[in-house]
């Protein structure tokens, strides 16, 4: 049973929140659509939930034109952003409401819930209320809500957006377990997230979206290897990927006084507006590196983040421990330049570190 | 500090106790005193000061015929009026109230909030403009003097504060709530119905103690829309005043009448400190 979408357009006022969406997605697979906010994502849940009709385009699910059925006869489960629960109902109410919707048997209702309870950690909690319960343990009831459906189309909206770093963390965690669990045999999981490690670490099909628009389709691990554009490029990397305006000539990388040795697979390059893509990940710092001035170092978890300037050029690097440096202070830095991308005028992929752009 | 502080609360809390029920005592007093014990100087305490009777009392209950000014019709008819108009105005109100905070209208330049302030716009004008069609349109349909008129004309004065107070509360009540429940299963009647409206009931409340409040006091459509065949209470106990003003029965009339809004005002008073939206977003 596939989802396919033919050309999904949604323009409610002067901008495109769905700009000629098209895919397809498979049964027991789980796609990550990946975007900053605004760029579409939420749209495209609610599209596919029903909520939204698209101005133009199609959708089909399991050979049926979805757009005529409408969103209460669909079988689609939803957890948003927001930890949206009824909160007249106490946690038990609330994940049988679905099912009580369907006029299942009482005894076969229980049973679900329960297990639906164990499955999300929340045994022994179902005749709280919902305002008595911390963030992490309301979205838990959301989600054991649309698992308790069995729904064909599971969608997740940046659930684990608003929930604090450690719960993120043992959310995430716990996603990837029930994901894997053959849950998803019968089940097509949508996840979005702006959050870039979260796309890697779930390790799904991912749609890249900007703008309402798709930018690059594929595994975690392509997106990560080859974005196809500066654009891919900025999005699928927190911080994002540092483009330098450089020139090569004569082997050489240039750019505001700085001469780096052009690895291999950038050799070849020599036209004009070139861009060059290098993670923050993969500048270092080091005694007999280029110097930069620091125009602000923050410090986040175990990382430091140091946004660095020369000339017109700015550039992040994240490095994996915590220092302490003033602004003007300044700092020499060496490129692992063999990990650098290159990109074209008009932002298409040039060249990879990891070789064929088709591959 | 602490002691003073405590001491200024429940001083402050003892002279508004006493403005407020100050006046219910001194009718409750009044409406045991003949025409004597009135015009005799200041009195409080009944059997010390003043010897009392149920002569203010028994007026309200007799019939015309033997004197009296029998209230209890008027009374019900009050009643009858201020609850029937309030429950439909409320249905009306509320479900006119979802639609405009749910759903986008629009006619040309008018749009949801336009529409919201039409109806707002009905309790701006001053009742004396408003008394004038209401009287033109109730005679051409021969509702003049019946309690269906008056019903009607307290429906097209109560929805507006139904509808503004509830358009406010759904606005408040997350969209997604709606939409969770639509991929429930529901469909959007009983989107509304199961999952809106009972989130709702401390807006229903407000908004019901409203209409009930301002369709029990109103004076001046029941005066102007009724003669002789219907009355309501508040025109009943203006009836009341004659050459020699019965402060006795006024006192009386006022206590009565204004028992039921005590009575709602202490049920809602528990509902509306539950509110219990929160927890629907964090």
């Amino acid at each position: 049973m596939d989802l396919v979408a033919n050309n999904l357009s949604y323009k409610p006022d002067d901008q495109y929140h769905l700009n000629e969406v098209s895919f397809n997605f498979r049964e027991g697979n789980l796609y990550t659509i990946l975007g900053r906010t605004l760029s579409g994502k939420t749209t495209l849940l609610k599209t596919i939930a029903g909520l939204l009709t698209p101005d133009s385009g199609e959708i089909e699910f399991d050979g049926k034109n979805f757009l005529k059925i409408p969103v209460w006869e669909r079988n689609v489960a939803m957890v948003y952003q927001q930890f949206i629960n009824y909160p007249h109902l106490n946690v038990f109410e609330n994940i049988a409401f679905p099912l009580k919707q369907r006029k299942i048997d009482k005894s076969i209702i229980k049973e679900k819930v329960m297990d639906a309870l164990k499955s999300v950690g929340l045994l022994g909690y179902e005749n709280r209320k919902i305002q008595e319960l911390s963030g992490g343990q309301q979205q838990r009831v959301s989600l054991a809500r649309s698992l308790v459906k069995n729904a064909k189309i599971l969608l997740l909206d940046e659930p684990l957006v608003n929930l604090d770093y450690k719960l993120r963390e043992q959310l995430r965690e716990e996603f990837k377990n029930l994901f894997s669990k053959g849950l998803a045999d019968e089940t097509i999981l949508i996840y979005s997230t702006t959050d870039p490690r979260e796309t890697m670490e779930l390790n799904g099909e991912v749609i890249v979206l900007d703008e309402g628009k798709v930018l690059q389709v594929g595994p975690a691990k392509e997106i990560f290897e080859n974005p196809n554009s500066l654009k891919v490029a900025e999005i699928s990397n927190d911080p994002p990927m540092n483009i330098i305006e450089a020139k090569i000539s004569d082997n050489q990388i240039r750019f505001e006084g700085v001469d780096v040795e052009a690895p291999q697979h950038l050799s070849k390059l020599t036209e004009d507006g070139l861009k060059i893509g290098l993670r923050s990940s993969d500048i270092e710092l080091s005694e007999n590196g280029h110097e930069f001035e620091v125009e602000l170092a923050e410090i986040s978890g175990s990382e430091t983040l140091l946004h660095l300037k020369r000339g017109n050029t700015k550039i992040i690097v994240s490095i994996e421990e915590v220092l302490n440096f003033k602004i003007h202070d300044k700092v020499k830095i060496n490129f692992k330049i063999d990990r650098a991308y290159a990109f074209h005028a008009d932002g298409k992929l040039a060249s990879s570190p990891f070789g064929d752009l088709n591959g | 500090m602490n002691k003073l502080y405590i001491f200024l609360k429940y001083f402050f809390i003892v002279v508004w106790t006493v403005f407020v029920v100050a006046p219910f005592l001194w009718a409750l007093t009044t409406s045991f005193k003949d025409f004597q014990s009135v015009n005799g100087g200041v009195t409080y305490i009944p059997w010390v000061d003043f010897e009392p009777n149920l002569e203010g009392w028994k007026v309200l209950i007799k019939s015309p015929a033997k004197g009296g000014v029998d209230i209890i019709e008027p009374y019900f008819n009050s009643l009858f009026v201020t609850c029937t108009a309030s429950l439909i105005s409320i249905i009306l109100g509320t479900l006119s109230a979802y639609a405009l905070s749910r759903y986008t209208f629009k006619a040309g330049f008018v749009k949801n909030n336009d529409i919201t302030f039409f109806f707002i716009s009905q309790r701006i004008m001053p009742p004396i403009v408003l008394s004038i069609p209401f009287f033109l349109f109730l005679s051409s349909i021969n509702l003049l003097d019946s309690l269906t008129g008056l019903i009607v004309v307290y429906i097209v004065l109560l929805m507006p504060i139904a509808v503004w107070i509830m358009v406010d509360f759904f606005n408040k009540v997350p969209r997604e709530i709606d939409e969770t429940a639509l991929i429930d299963g529901c469909n959007p009647y009983q989107a509304f119905l199961k999952v809106v409206l009972p989130n709702s009931i401390p807006g229903l409340i407000v908004a019901g103690m409203f209409c009930i409040i301002f369709g029990w006091i109103d004076f001046f459509f029941a005066f102007i829309l009724t003669f002789t065949e219907v009355q309501l209470l508040p025109v009943k106990i203006v009836a009341l005043n004659s050459s020699v003003t019965p402060w006795w029965s006024l006192s009386a009339s006022a206590l009565v009448s204004v028992a039921p809004l005590i009575i709602v005002a202490f049920i809602v008073e528990r509902y509306l400190s539950k509110g219990n939206l929160s927890g629907a977003i964090k």
